[in-house]
């Protein structure tokens, strides 16, 4: 599957590393829910450097949309809470 | 904020994943009009992608401007932390203790500024250096969105043409989403560090680079500062008594001791003037941001023509 880290382009993931990401991003949720600051920006990064590890960059002349798109590396709660309700983001 | 559901399923823990990509993806095709011949809005489309293009190049530019802006102060504090030195130096080998500590307490506000500067300059470097990969990505997707536009709309009919184009839409349409909002996100950096950028300004003009933090802290946090400052300056006093009575000026005093270092220090004490350090200006207190005045408009409205330079746009059709 292709996923999007915003900011940072697209990279092809293979399937196999899915079980892997769901935990990552299971911390990532549980950090927002509990609104740990410190605990989410871990978190994030290492789902963001888990996506990255296991995948290849997308050519950049490629049209193809992505499965999944993971906010900024470097994001604070704030503004992935943004991102999740749509709030501030500006479209294309 | 309701995110994860506990389930140990693939897709529904993909909670914070799929959540941004559920939003993200119906702002994005919100973003295309459609029209009536769909063939149509490939053409709308790539005029939009090309404004954008012009628009996250004016973002490189607006981060580059920030970045050298920082770049100059931090040249303007460092001569002025070099100066305050030499002052403490002057002051000490004239016996004025007094004035000597108060240059050095200066230089320890201009040290703690330079090194907040030098965070700002590689934060800015590295939205630039971002910025610039997007815009190279963002002109091979449009690239490629212009092959496929033609071969569209040479090879099928409007009816036909809506699977392929809605192919072609969600990829570059994502890419734009993406791109803006890096744009975006870069101009609020930016104008956050033009306000300081413009109180350091005023900081510099007003040549009183006693109170120079531009940001209002707490009592605690001001007094461990002065404190880390007070001790930072008692240890370059020390410094600079032990290499005056080790390579003292033989030139004032026809020396007793030899310098035995030869250490660059002794020769610049030397050459040294015992100049007063120029009182502390009121301006300190009242250095404000210049915020409004400081930050460039980047007038990236959506007014903005292709026209002046549009790449690749000799398509003709």
């Amino acid at each position: 599957m292709i996923v999007r880290i915003l900011g940072e382009g697209q990279l092809r993931v293979d399937d196999a590393a899915a079980a892997r990401l769901n935990e990552l991003d299971a911390t990532v949720s549980d950090a927002i829910d509990r609104g740990d600051e410190a605990e989410f920006r871990r978190a994030l990064k290492a789902l963001v450097a888990g996506v990255r590890a296991a995948g290849t960059p997308v050519p950049p002349d490629s049209l193809q949309p992505s499965e999944l798109i993971l906010p900024y590396e470097d994001a604070d709660l704030a503004e992935v809470r943004k991102l999740m309700t749509g709030d501030g983001l500006i479209p294309g | 904020m309701e995110a994860g559901t506990g389930t140990k399923g693939t897709a529904a823990s993909m909670s914070v994943m799929k959540r941004v990509t559920l939003i993200f993806r119906s702002k994005a095709n919100k973003a295309l009009d459609r029209m009536e011949d769909p063939r149509e809005t490939l053409d709308y489309s790539y005029q939009r992608q090309l404004e954008m293009l012009q628009k996250v190049r004016r973002g490189v530019a607006d981060v580059a401007t920030s970045r050298k802006r920082v770049e100059l102060q931090m040249n303007q504090i460092q001569q002025q932390s070099n100066k305050l030195e030499k002052q403490a130096r002057d002051a000490l080998g004239a016996g004025r203790e007094d004035l000597a500590r108060e240059a050095l307490t200066r230089r320890s506000s201009a040290q703690s500024q330079l090194s907040d500067l030098q965070a700002q300059y590689a934060s800015l470097q590295a939205e630039e250096e971002k910025l610039t990969v997007a815009s190279q990505r963002l002109q091979s997707k449009v690239d490629a969105f212009r092959t496929r536009k033609e071969t569209i709309k040479a090879t099928y009919t409007a009816a036909e043409a809506q699977t392929r184009i809605n192919e072609a839409f969600s990829g570059i349409s994502e890419e734009m989403g993406d791109v803006g909002m890096a744009i975006q996100r870069a101009e609020d950096k930016t104008a956050q560090m033009q306000a300081r950028a413009g109180a350091i300004d005023e900081l510099l003009a007003s040549g009183a680079l006693e109170d120079v933090s531009g940001t209002p802290r707490d009592d605690i946090q001001a007094e461990l500062d002065r404190m880390g400052a007070g001790s930072d300056v008692e240890l370059e006093l020390q410094r600079m008594k032990g290499e005056l009575s080790g390579g003292a000026t033989p030139e004032l005093e026809a020396g007793p001791q030899r310098p035995q270092d030869g250490s660059a220090a002794a020769r610049s004490a030397q050459a040294g003037r015992a100049r007063p350090v120029p009182p502390a200006g009121p301006a300190a207190d009242g250095a404000q941001p210049a915020a409004g005045s400081a930050i460039p408009s980047s007038d990236v409205g959506e007014s903005a023509m292709p026209s002046a330079d549009p790449p690749r746009a000799g398509d003709g059709t």
